[in-house]
């Protein structure tokens, strides 16, 4: 059998075998789903409205960041247990 | 810049990092633990060819694909919140976290789209030998993939192999092997390893005992038993161990969190080791007031867990405090010092840079490196501030270790009367097993606490302090996001419970 047979059948084996397991599955079906809410819920509700990149979000270039995470060390917010808004 | 930080919204990030922590541990442990126990479930069946086994291994397989189905990407959302909440230290640490967790996202998904499904999927579809190796590779994958997170933890704990670039205000990694060997490291992967193996094994006994107690699938129970008990056994002897190297390396690297976890205020030579006590409410750090109101405690022996001497001193927190000159032990006082000339010539070498005064920036850096090491303490306002919560980090420690002696001695009781067949005559050790899997996962839980909680007030220690490492934000902002996660994870936790409980009702299949 010539070599690209041989890997396309084994290509195709594979291909089968994840398709005749996926189809066989019973509990697996309720796991998947869970699985497939789960993942809509958290990349596409938290990440997307809760969880900005802060850094990612308000800086454009590496060095902006850099300079700002530099600010935030050198010159630390003072002290409070205000809870209140922050000065921007 | 003049701005106020807001101390509820750091401590609204952090129960919002701890209850994410929690929660996502609920699963990490049990898919460690139980992926070895089902590989050798699944070596016997090859071996005996003994279709009872192929039905125990199956049926635990199941078990396992639940937990891990609602457990995975619960991880995640720890990496959003480093994004949003944490993004100082976020950025800092990118340079020594991306190179373990990239390599670990890789190898988890490589193991989960090849082996996880040839072990679910490859009965009677492989050959029986690959599909055993793949279930073993399932168990190796799986435990290699948590090394990488466990090593950027234990960065956090002991940051070693590293160096501070004042352009980039970032760590950057100097020696990935020092990071990755270093004993804060080898000795969290083997006790957290270890002890999910402990854990996955109680889960088992738990299921296997109530089976035992209703009267049902007693072979396939029994035969569980005998295994997990084994397991657990072996597993619980060596989490005594690796606990002992995991508190060698906390007394040598992070000595203040030892203390904090002893009760230990005042340093003494030939310290003793308290087994149980109840810590006194009143006690304030460098006040005569005695640590504990009641103890039982062990001469000595401290001492020589902490330095392998049995003479040798053990600083207290009062020493590391207020300083100890004739111990040699400096003070956070002195500390504070040194932290705030580093971050004084931090700021002038930022000013001097890009004022292009590079012979005044060259200066700064000097100083700023003789006192880098200290560069967290900068930022404290007291000596006080440098220690944990005490009492939290006593009893979470000290519940930790009573439940981890407990462990070895219940394995060992369902070991012996498996052995001889006797433990259906035995109902209160079954009644025991049923909670066992809920007190091992308590013990992880208090173990995470004596790990994070005791080496406050630091998210790297002694250069970042969790009050600098937070983000710009309101306390609201984190409020909503940690409320939001409880219901979701209640809702996920319901939802694992009510499949998990399902499938245990439905048992093995029959034959």
């Amino acid at each position: 059998m010539p070599a690209r047979t041989r890997s396309h059948s084994w290509f195709i084996r594979t291909i089968r075998f994840y398709r005749d397991g996926l189809r066989s599955m019973t509990l697996g079906r309720s796991l998947w789903l869970v699985i497939a809410i789960k993942l809509v819920i958290i990349f596409g509700i938290l990440k997307f409205f809760f969880f900005p990149d802060f850094l990612g979000t308000r800086f454009n270039t590496e060095q902006e960041r850099a300079d700002f995470v530099l600010e935030q060390l050198t010159q630390p917010p003072s002290s409070s247990h205000s809870g209140g808004a922050q000065d921007d | 810049m003049i701005e106020h930080l807001d101390l509820t919204m750091v401590n609204w990030a952090r129960a919002q990092f701890a209850l994410t922590a929690l929660y996502h541990w609920i699963f990490v442990p049990l898919t460690l633990g139980i992926t070895w126990i089902i590989a050798y479930y699944h070596s016997i069946y090859y071996k005996t060819g003994n279709e009872e086994w192929k039905r125990l291994t199956r049926f635990w397989m199941r078990l396992f694909a639940v937990n891990f189905a609602i457990g995975v990407a619960t991880g995640i959302i720890l990496e959003f919140e480093f994004g949003t909440n944490w993004s100082n230290y976020s950025w800092m640490v990118g340079d020594i976290f991306g190179a373990p967790l990239a390599i670990e996202g890789l190898f988890a998904f490589f193991i989960e789209a090849t082996f996880f499904a040839v072990m679910f999927f490859g009965w009677d579809r492989v050959s029986r030998r690959f599909h055993l190796f793949s279930t073993w590779m399932v168990a190796v994958g799986t435990n290699l993939s948590a090394v990488w997170i466990l090593v950027a933890n234990a960065w956090m704990q002991h940051p070693v192999g590293q160096q501070f670039n004042p352009d980039k205000a970032r760590f950057e990694m100097t020696n990935f092997k020092e990071v990755v060997f270093s004993p804060v490291s080898v000795s969290k992967f083997t006790h957290t390893t270890s002890s999910s193996m402990v854990l996955a094994a109680m889960f088992i006994i738990s299921i296997s005992s109530w089976y035992l107690l209703k009267g049902r699938h007693q072979v396939m129970a029994r035969r569980s038993i005998v295994v997990a008990s084994v397991f657990a056994f072996l597993a619980s002897v060596f989490v005594i161990f690796t606990g002992d190297q995991s508190a060698y390396a906390v007394a040598q690297k992070q000595p203040m969190k030892l203390a904090a976890c002893e009760g230990l205020c005042r340093g003494e030579e030939g310290a003793e080791l308290i087994a149980f006590g109840i810590f006194n409410g009143d006690k304030k750090i460098g006040d005569d007031n005695k640590p504990c109101v009641f103890k039982v405690g062990i001469p000595k022996v401290l001492s020589f867990l902490a330095n392998r001497s049995f003479k040798s001193f053990v600083p207290g927190v009062k020493d590391m405090v207020f300083g100890n000159p004739a111990q040699g032990v400096m003070g956070a006082g002195e500390k504070i010092a040194m932290g705030k000339k580093a971050l004084a010539a931090l700021a002038d070498y930022k000013a001097k840079s890009r004022a292009g005064d590079d012979v005044g920036a060259e200066a700064a850096l000097a100083i700023f490196e003789a006192n880098q090491k200290y560069l967290g303490y900068g930022y404290l306002e007291k000596p006080e501030d440098a220690a944990p919560p005490i009492a939290l980090s006593f009893y979470s420690f000290h519940f930790m270790v009573i439940l981890g002696t407990l462990f070895p001695l219940v394995a060992l009781a369902f070991l012996v009367f498996a052995w001889r067949d006797t433990l259906a005559d035995h109902k209160w050790l079954l009644r025991l097993g049923t909670i066992m899997f809920f007190l091992s996962m308590i013990a992880h839980w208090l173990g995470w606490i004596v790990a994070e909680v005791g080496r406050q007030p630091w998210a790297i220690q002694d250069l970042l302090p969790v009050t600098v490492a937070r983000s710009n934000l309101t306390a609201g902002t984190v409020q909503t996001t940690f409320f939001l996660f409880l219901a979701l994870f209640t809702i996920l936790l319901i939802a694992e419970v009510g499949i998990m409980l399902k499938q245990i009702a439905i048992g093995p299949e029959e034959g």
